[in-house]
């Protein structure tokens, strides 16, 4: 896509989203939910979080309004996208026993049709990660590849990342880098908000080019790169260098305690995290028994029935479970998908009611058993 | 995105119904079902394993305690332990039960052509090394057995142990105590081993039991001179989806519903000494 | 008794040839021989009886006996069978030991019996002969609590 970067004003960018809705799609943006940025349906950028940014520590997110007006000043939203396209519960099939037969019914595949605006580079990261895990294999998770080949990604470039994000020492952000149909800049003004356009693909050229806008002068350019080069210098936190799967060596490290010490395994890392992609099924019945079904259902390791096996859980103790989660995030995972299944979003240091920081614990973790304590 | 329109069969994740053709105690609480045979069933190669649903109850790994292919029908060997396991032995002639599957690699049976392969089996352990053991039978090999139950009343397929016996089959079976009418060992399985190892270089084993006697049947295969490539074992986690997308099943970096359950042992063996990984 | 075992040269040979004397020096084996005889045993006969002093114990050279106990109003309790080539009787390695359990023919045995009360004295008089015994010894005391423990943690039991 070597077209010239345009130019999209505030009422450009609601023809795109008029655009998408009146091409079928369900248009999902950021909208000021209570008290947090929240994923939900967007008809115009009356629905975005105009003036709103947010402010995130570990055991902290609140949302902090703005001077300047701009429709994509947070970093990020406290859910990621794989609410709609790995939804946290979905119905498998239905059975009816009737007369000695068993009448089994997969439930439909799902055909809504997402277009998302205002996805992160580590979100689109986090999404090719997931692409990898449930489409990459050998068996295809078929409801989770139906949503996904219809899916619009409008990507908006991150301006001012929170002091929770590391994507940059991911290699995952913050420019967006492939994967979304467009990708938008947010120039903010006192005049209001433009947006620098680029197309990601056939079909966000297409879209675009139905939309009102105008080249990019070199100026709005220009002041495109310094919005990235700003989110590059304020990216809070770094993931240590080195090889994580050093992790995979030293599974009985002190520090495996020092952390289970912490960790109330709660589970809402994995619940908050773009790439945690667990799940489990429940089995119900009606009260005859004659009426069942399964449902798929997001699981965390961080529940002790994660691994029951008969007689009792495999991972019993919170550590075990706290190990089990970081080494598949970031060494196993490497093995298993060949990427590493972390992008450097810091949802889970925000979203930790005690705060801990998977940065900090790979620091102590590279720091070696004898500099700890 | 373009996904391939054979990936995106719902199959995987959709039981299929099946009836009960029989069901029979093994011991006090264990049963086997044959279950009527469906032609994805012919790829259940011994080792490998289904996923059984008892409708509005759930869901369950089960191995293959039979060969589909030769016997044109399935069976599966359930110890009541849980809810799901209880409901599926619970379950009469006729009844109908979920199925999926076969999923998983299974015991290397094309690699052993040759060789001299020991068979390792611990209490339900036996019930996926069966299918192994009667397809070497089958091609004129003499597999060793050597098997070990908590009491003779728990000593599975007495029936199959006797055929393989009159087969020439050396099978070494040994209960944790035992009375006076028991004609076989009485003790622990990693001490028959050693002897039953005649050729280290040319034996490859087959090791399926609780976790702790696998381990300790390992340690017995390596003392023997068993080379740690040779020694496959048959590993147990959580499994829900089976077709390596739901997470469980992990055991360090593999998914055992994809890549086990049986693994070379010297894949696992460093995890195997890790508690509660 | 066969006929070739009452030999003294064949005693010597079968006791070299058992696998918990392997490898003694011939010196060493003299000594045990000197309180080594053969011995024969038909099916149900006890080669120990609980409680009784450790006087006798014997490496098997064929057949299997049963260890076991007996309880108040049930069948006697087998927890270990042993074999050719392996030791029924390791409680005499402690002076004025009592034998803890009963050991049962379950077919006809044959065994090379050690008069443990002279071979403890021997090992006493030799302590080089008592430390080569004791290696030979202290594996299967080893084994046995390993597999006690096997046993005790009872792994095909119900895991609920």
């Amino acid at each position: 896509m070597n077209a010239p970067d345009l130019v999209l004003t505030v009422e450009g960018l609601d023809a795109l989203i008029s655009a998408l809705a009146g091409t079928g799609f369900r248009v999902i943006g950021p909208t000021p939910g209570e008290g947090a940025i929240v994923h939900d349906d967007v008809s115009s950028t009356d629905d975005l979080p105009r003036g709103w940014g947010d402010e995130q520590a570990p055991g902290r997110y609140r949302l902090r309004p703005r001077d300047d007006g701009a429709l994509f000043g947070y970093a990020l939203a406290p859910q990621s996208w794989k609410r709609f396209l790995h939804p946290p519960r979905e119905r498998l099939w239905s059975a009816r026993r009737e007369g000695g037969e068993v009448d089994l019914r997969p439930a439909p595949l799902p055909e809504e049709r997402f277009a998302f605006i205002g996805v992160r580079a580590c979100e689109l990261k986090a999404i090719a990660v997931q692409d990898r895990v449930l489409l990459g294999g050998a068996h295809v998770d078929a409801r989770y590849a139906a949503r996904r080949s219809s899916l619009f990604v409008v990507a908006v470039n991150c301006a001012d990342p929170a002091a929770t994000c590391f994507c940059s020492s991911m290699q995952t952000g913050p420019e967006v880098g492939e994967g979304h149909d467009v990708v938008l800049t947010e120039l903010v003004s006192a005049e209001g908000s433009r947006f620098l356009a680029r197309a990601g693909s056939e079909a966000g050229a297409a879209m675009l080019a139905g939309l009102p806008s105008r080249p990019a002068t070199p100026r709005e350019v220009a002041a495109g790169a310094e919005v990235i080069a700003g989110a590059e210098a304020r990216m809070g936190r770094a993931m240590p260098p080195g090889d994580p799967r050093a992790l995979l060596a030293d599974l009985e490290h002190p520090r495996w305690d020092d952390v289970a010490a912490r960790c109330l395994t709660c589970g809402a890392c994995t619940q908050v995290c773009p790439t945690c992609f667990c799940t489990t099924v429940e089995d119900t019945s009606d009260l005859s028994g004659r009426e069942t079904a399964r449902d798929q259902r997001w699981d965390s390791c961080f529940a002790t029935e994660f691994s029951f096996i008969h007689g009792g859980a495999v991972r019993a103790s919170g550590r075990s479970r706290y190990r089990q989660w970081l080494t598949h995030k970031l060494a196993t995972w490497i093995e298993q998908f060949g990427t590493s299944g972390c992008v450097g979003c810091g949802r889970c240091i925000a979203w930790c009611p005690v705060g801990i920081d998977i940065t900090e614990e790979m620091a102590a973790f590279a720091a070696g058993p004898e500099d700890e304590r | 995105m373009a996904i391939p329109a054979e990936r995106r069969m719902v199959d995987a994740t959709t039981p299929r119904p099946a009836r009960v053709l029989s069901r029979r105690r093994e011991a006090e609480d264990v049963w086997t079902l044959a279950v009527e045979a469906g032609p994805q069933d012919l790829d259940a190669a011994p080792g490998r394993f289904a996923m059984l649903t008892a409708f509005g109850v759930g869901e369950i790994p089960v191995s293959y305690s039979g060969d589909p292919a030769a016997e044109g029908r399935v069976i599966h060997t359930i110890r009541a332990v849980g809810a799901v396991s209880r409901a599926l032995a619970g379950l009469e002639e006729g009844a109908m039960l979920g199925v999926r599957g076969p999923f998983g690699k299974g015991w290397p049976l094309a690699e052993v052509e040759g060789r001299e392969v020991i068979a390792v089996a611990g209490g339900l352990g036996l019930a996926p090394v069966r299918p192994a053991i009667r397809r070497l039978v089958a091609r004129g090999e003499r597999p060793t057995l050597v098997y070990g139950a908590r009491s003779p009343a728990q000593a599975l397929f007495r029936e199959d142990l006797a055929d393989w016996r009159a087969r020439g089959v050396e099978v070494e079976a040994t209960v944790d105590h035992a009375g006076p009418d028991w004609r076989g060992h009485v003790g622990v399985v990693p001490p028959l081993i050693a002897r039953r190892v005649r050729d280290p270089a040319r034996t490859v084993a087959f090791v399926c039991g609780p976790e702790v006697m696998m381990r300790f049947a390992a340690s017995a295969l390596l003392e023997a001179g068993v080379a740690a490539e040779a020694i496959h074992i048959s590993m147990e986690r959580n499994m829900k989806c089976a077709v390596g997308l739901c997470g469980h099943c992990q055991f360090g970096g593999d998914l055992l519903c994809r890549d086990g359950p049986v693994a070379p042992l010297a894949r696992v063996a460093d995890r195997l000494h890790v508690a509660e990984l | 008794m066969s006929s070739d075992a009452t030999t003294g040269a064949a005693l010597a040979r079968t006791l070299a040839a058992h696998p918990l004397m392997a490898g003694l020096p011939p010196a060493f084996l003299l000594e045990v021989e000197a309180c080594a005889a053969p011995a024969e045993f038909p099916e149900g006969a006890r080669l120990l009886r609980e409680g009784a002093p450790a006087a006798v114990a014997h490496l098997l050279l064929s057949g299997r006996v049963a260890l076991s106990v007996d309880a108040p109003g049930r069948a006697p309790l087998t927890f270990q069978t042993v074999g050719p080539g392996e030791v029924v009787g390791v409680s005499w390695l402690v002076p004025e030991a009592c034998w803890a359990w009963d050991a049962t023919a379950l077919g006809p045995v044959a065994s090379i019996a050690l008069d443990a009360v002279r071979l403890r004295d021997a090992c006493e008089a030799d302590p080089a002969l008592g430390y080569a015994l004791m290696k030979r010894f202290v594996p299967v005391l080893l084994q046995r609590l390993h597999a006690t423990r096997m046993q005790v943690l009872d792994v095909y039991g119900d895991p609920g």
